[in-house]
């Protein structure tokens, strides 16, 4: 980075310092926290968006379909969502490597799970061997994303199904008198009315979001928790900045930079709540009864 | 191949290290599964338990403080929470056990004048202490936000009454303020219950070593699916432990909770609703 740091042995210290933290590796931790700010933005609408289908779905006139809601919430909340976080991914990869290979490898005839093994074809592997890494990699993030997805997706269908039913019956029912049929009293009325009710739980909801991200870590993503692990871990005088183990003030950096993105985001949300409200009384009244209810 | 009930013999208690040492390594039974995991769920309970009993007591004087009005109660409560709900759990099982690990292990002489002790300290560098800490003090912070809201939601005209009666300070703290503000902040620490015992899973997953393969129940299923290369036996396996789980601390809060509402009319009792809102 800078030019004194030709030879990192003769340096003085806020120098070393200097020269430490701007090597290509902290480079690329420096980068992984953007990575985990663009999951974060990622994951929300993916998950917002499932949480609205799932919503529905619990409200649906088809019972099956409001079965599979019902059940979708409640087991994602009954279960540890780090259950989710492992299972996800791995069942996904398994699920769409068994439907490629029964689509490109007709005439394979060996069982696909042979005692501790499962066996595809080649061409049914994804991403294919021959890709470069980049692509693996990207692959792997595709599904934590998916996993990520999944999981948020049951809070805010709960979230969602709950500022649906708390619109006013009345409205709903002036519209249905006004003689639109369910879709447009759904579309018209519903869903821009629940937004107001909805907001507190899903400002809540972004709060568990950001606090889930170092979970990555888990699903083998080269995010901030690995880099401070890796970063952090004393270095003997084979590496060109020795240092003993410094991996507390790596993670203590981790926590402020989490309360950090935790805090602006409760500003955020607290001016958002305001603007939505203004001249809505039901909104108002909501969040004088918050105020009241134990958070 | 070993019957179901040696299983339970031999890996019934495997994850406290009572039992065979050696995990099965092939041809994995139903059975083998199904105890393990369940072994495992031990160490869950601990976790979960042990850090509700302590949070528990904390976390009314962390609510307390807080409701303080001296600042240099109030202010390091504030700041308490604020770091430990604003943080993720994950990153604190990191940050803690890299701290504990940085104590001597020798362990850190104390000298209080007439006697000198050794502290131990290598007990903390332990899942069974070092998480156990970290575990209370998350759920310290959790519980002492419910806990404020209901004291700060204590009727006002229940706080006159006690004044009226002539009860003050610790017998008006004891018999008003402290049953009404349990009762009020129940069902939100109906919850946080259940979500401290779903964040047990994480202690084996962050720094804290498993001794001995001597693991969470998330740790045998993830060993079973990395193992088998299935991930669709084990993980409902545990799902259902956990959904068991989650039921009987509900059945265990509910009744709880009716004790506290016994004296309301029946029409004003509420029922517990299990609500999403504090996950971590």
């Amino acid at each position: 980075m800078f030019d004194f740091c030709a030879d990192p042995d003769l340096l003085e210290r806020g120098r070393w310092l200097a020269c430490y933290l701007t090597t290509p590796k902290h480079m690329m931790f420096y980068q992984s926290f953007g990575v985990v700010i663009l999951l974060m933005l990622i994951t929300a609408p993916v998950a917002l968006g499932a949480g609205f289908l799932g919503a529905l779905a619990t409200r649906s006139h088809i019972a099956p379909l409001r079965w599979l809601g019902k059940f979708y919430t409640s087991i994602v909340r009954g279960v540890p969502d780090i259950a989710f976080f492992l299972f996800v991914p791995l069942a996904l990869d398994q699920g769409l490597e068994y439907l490629r290979h029964k689509a490109k490898c007709p005439d394979w005839d060996a069982p696909i799970r042979q005692g501790s093994d499962f066996v595809v074809c080649a061409q049914a592997k994804l991403p294919l061997s021959s890709t470069p890494q980049v692509w693996h990699e990207l692959y792997g993030v595709a599904l934590a994303i998916v996993a990520f997805a999944f999981v948020f997706g049951a809070f805010s269908a709960f979230v969602l199904s709950g500022a649906m039913n708390a619109v006013p019956r009345a409205q709903l029912e002036t519209a249905e008198a006004y003689g639109m049929s369910r879709r447009q009293v759904t579309r018209r009325i519903l869903i821009p009315q629940m937004w107001a009710y909805a907001l507190p739980g899903l400002s809540n909801l972004w709060m568990i979001l950001i606090k889930a991200t170092p979970l990555l870590f888990l699903l083998g993503v080269e995010d901030v928790v690995y880099w401070a692990r890796e970063l952090g871990g004393s270095k003997t005088s084979a590496y060109a900045y020795p240092h003993a183990d410094w991996r507390l003030w790596y993670f203590l950096a981790l926590l402020v930079f989490y309360l950090g993105v935790t805090r602006l985001s409760e500003i955020a949300f607290a001016r958002l709540t305001r603007r939505l409200s203004r001249g809505q009384p039901t909104a108002q009244g909501m969040k004088e009864a918050r105020k009241g209810a134990p958070a | 191949m070993m019957s179901c009930i040696e299983t339970i013999q031999s890996y019934g208690l495997r994850s406290i290290g009572l039992g065979e040492r050696l995990l099965p390594r092939t041809d994995f039974t139903l059975c083998d599964q199904f105890v393990l995991i369940g072994s495992g769920m031990i160490w869950n309970l601990y976790f979960g338990l042990g850090a509700l009993l302590l949070g528990f007591w904390a976390s009314i004087g962390i609510a307390l403080a807080r409701n303080s009005e001296n600042r240099f109660l109030r202010k390091p409560a504030d700041w308490f929470v604020f770091i430990f709900r604003g943080s993720p759990l994950f990153i604190q099982f990191f940050f803690f056990y890299a701290l504990f690990s940085q104590l001597p292990r020798e362990g850190v002489p104390i000298n209080l004048g007439v006697v000198q002790f050794t502290a131990e300290t290598s007990w903390l560098t332990r899942a069974w202490g070092g998480a156990l800490i970290t575990l209370f003090l998350n759920t310290t912070a959790y519980a002492g936000e419910i806990f404020l809201g209901g004291l700060r939601s204590v009727p006002k005209g229940d706080l006159e009454a006690a004044d009226a009666y002539g009860f003050s300070g610790w017998k008006k703290f004891r018999r008003i303020t402290f049953p009404t503000m349990l009762r009020l902040a129940w069902p939100a620490y109906t919850n946080e219950a259940i979500f401290l015992f779903h964040a047990t899973t994480l202690v084996y997953f962050s720094s804290f070593p498993a001794r001995q393969q001597q693991g969470d129940a998330l740790y045998y299923a993830d060993y079973f699916a990395s193992k088998t290369f299935n991930p669709f036996i084990p993980y409902p396996i545990l799902a259902m432990y956990f959904i068991l789980l989650t039921l009987a601390v509900v059945f265990v809060y509910g009744a709880i909770y009716r004790r506290l509402n016994r004296h309301l009319p029946s029409n004003q009792k509420r029922r517990i609703r299990y609500r999403p809102q504090l996950v971590r």
